[in-house]
């Protein structure tokens, strides 16, 4: 082992980057399929196009920029760790909450049914033309039909829970957010945060995400930045994380003051960057680094 | 701590005397009292520290845990099936709770 | 092959973490190698590690340990404040001597299982886990 003092080892680390850029593992493994238990294939790679992502070949999954291990992980539904969290979630669906004395189950019956599709189209706009995502869904149904005492916390474990199990009921559904009618400004607004510098490092999601993937960012493989196979058991958490989540680590890392989970700003980014995955294969719960 | 769920997956059939590959997963934080909180405080320590798996009564593995090994511990192991028979699996937690799941097993 | 380079991408963060002296660790290896061994030789060969060559996060990384003929095999981190990571003990309703884990790893280092077989000696192996800091939520 060699100890190098902390000046240096970062002027070195920066050079290595770029020695490092070179190497095959930099792109995604476009021979990479994700096929579940041996059985189920979900959709990794889908059709950019001019609207969205007009500066996107293809779109592709966070699957594909992932080692071998950690895919390996996601492809079966035993091993993958998230799927404790979908199992929590399975279990909060049939509790009885709040004064009405109820559970999810009492009234939206087998989430397969009654939930499938429901991750694909999220965020999307309510019936008073507000944009929520799905964790204000599952807040509103149990503050206001459920009688329940307190919202879930956006990052608590039983919404991250939740999420989960509403997650997988689309597993293998193409994304597919809409962009138009009452969406359109919200989609506008996420689209300008998208490419909006933020920091002292003076980053958008852009630079990294859409001009870079593919490259390394020291030691970190930089994908697309999809959601579609959010909510994601992130190995350095070693717990499944929410959306909004990832958004304030983003943020946090070019040294910005940055934006709450939940907030109306985090929504809108949520709808367009949901947008760029459509015709991606929601994956449920997928694992990544 | 949230309800501690064991998860096995043993193979679907096999033949007396088989050697079955055993896969085990359970829910929990693994919290290895290196990490400090925000106030700068050592987390406490407390994690599963052993693990055992007995098959018809007869002792598989016996595994000893420390901090480094991963929150959600994944354990795989091979257990011999001579005959049918329960798979008893446990798990020791620091705070001296203890978890359990048994499943049983049939040869072909 | 990466050679000095790996460990120049662990960044600062490690560097200012390992700031006890290189021979505490080597104590704590050296301790938890007696503890299991009780001082006896220690061969190479006969055990085999998996781990993959850059872990994708250093608090995840998958691991399996084969060592036919064993009834015991300890794990350990050299490189962790605390080296000892596991220790498996097969009985008799034991398969083939293997196990699969998921360990957590603080820098690049050497993981070592050491077995000890039927007959009371012991053998071992050693690979490498490179341990980088990432540039993305650290």
């Amino acid at each position: 082992m060699q100890h190098l003092k902390a000046g240096r080892t970062l002027a070195l680390a920066t050079a290595c980057v770029a020695a490092l850029t070179g190497v095959a593992l930099a792109d995604p493994d476009l021979t990479a399929e994700l096929v579940i238990d041996g059985e189920l294939h979900l959709v990794t790679r889908a059709p950019s196009d001019d609207v969205i992502t007009p500066n996107l070949p293809e779109r592709y999954s966070g699957f594909l920029f992932r080692d071998p291990a950690t895919r390996d992980m996601q492809m079966d539904d035993f091993e993958n760790p998230a799927m404790l969290a979908v199992e929590e979630g399975e279990g909060l669906w049939s509790t009885v909450e709040g004064t009405a004395g109820q559970s999810c189950q009492d009234c939206h019956g087998d989430a397969a049914d009654s939930m499938a599709g429901v991750r694909a189209s999220m965020p999307h706009v309510n019936g008073d033309g507000v944009l929520w995502s799905m964790e204000n869904y599952v807040n509103n149904c149990r503050t206001t039909r459920m009688g329940a005492a307190e919202p879930w916390g956006w990052n608590s474990g039983q919404m991250r829970a939740m999420t989960s199990y509403i997650s997988m009921q689309s597993r293998g559904m193409p994304v597919n957010v809409a962009i138009d009618g009452a969406a359109a400004p919200y989609w506008e607004q996420g689209r300008e945060m998208y490419y909006t510098r933020f920091g002292q490092l003076e980053l958008s999601c852009a630079n990294c995400h859409e001009d870079s993937a593919g490259l390394m960012i020291r030691a970190d493989h930089l994908s697309q930045g999809q959601i579609s196979g959010f909510p994601t058991y992130r190995l350095k958490d070693q717990r499944v994380v929410s959306i909004h989540n990832r958004f304030v680590g983003c943020i946090r890392d070019t040294r910005a003051e940055t934006f709450a989970m939940g907030s109306p700003e985090f929504i809108a980014l949520e709808l367009y960057v949901a947008s760029r995955g459509n015709g991606l294969a929601v994956e449920g719960v997928s694992v990544r680094p | 701590m949230t309800d501690v769920r064991p998860r096995i997956r043993l193979p679907r059939s096999a033949a007396a005397g088989d050697s079955i590959v055993v896969k085990t997963l359970i829910n929990h934080d693994m919290e290895s009292g290196q990490r400090r909180n925000s106030a700068g405080e050592i987390i406490p320590r407390q994690i599963v520290n052993r693990f055992t798996c007995e098959y018809a009564g007869v002792m598989v593995i016996d595994m000893e845990l420390h901090g480094a090994i991963s929150a959600n511990p994944y354990i795989e192991f091979e257990a011999v099936v001579p005959a049918s028979g329960d798979f008893v699996f446990t798990w020791y937690d620091d705070n001296g709770e203890v978890y359990t799941s048994t499943e049983s097993f049939t040869v072909a | 092959m990466f050679t000095r380079r790996d460990t120049l991408a662990i960044g600062v963060g490690a560097a200012a973490a390992s700031a006890l002296p290189f021979a505490a660790f080597a104590a704590t290896v050296d301790e938890a190698i007696a503890a299991f061994t009780g001082g006896a030789a220690v061969a190479e060969g006969g055990v085999t590690i998996t781990a993959p060559e850059i872990a994708e996060n250093g608090n995840t990384v998958p691991v399996t340990i084969e060592a036919p003929g064993a009834a015991e095999i300890t794990l350990l981190a050299t490189g962790n404040p605390a080296a000892e990571v596991a220790v498996f003990k097969f009985g008799p309703g034991a398969g083939n001597a293997m196990v699969a884990t998921r360990i957590r790893l603080g820098r690049t280092q050497d993981i070592m299982a050491i077995a000890k077989m039927a007959d009371g000696s012991f053998t071992s192996a050693r690979v490498e886990v490179k341990v980088t800091i990432g540039g993305c939520g650290g």
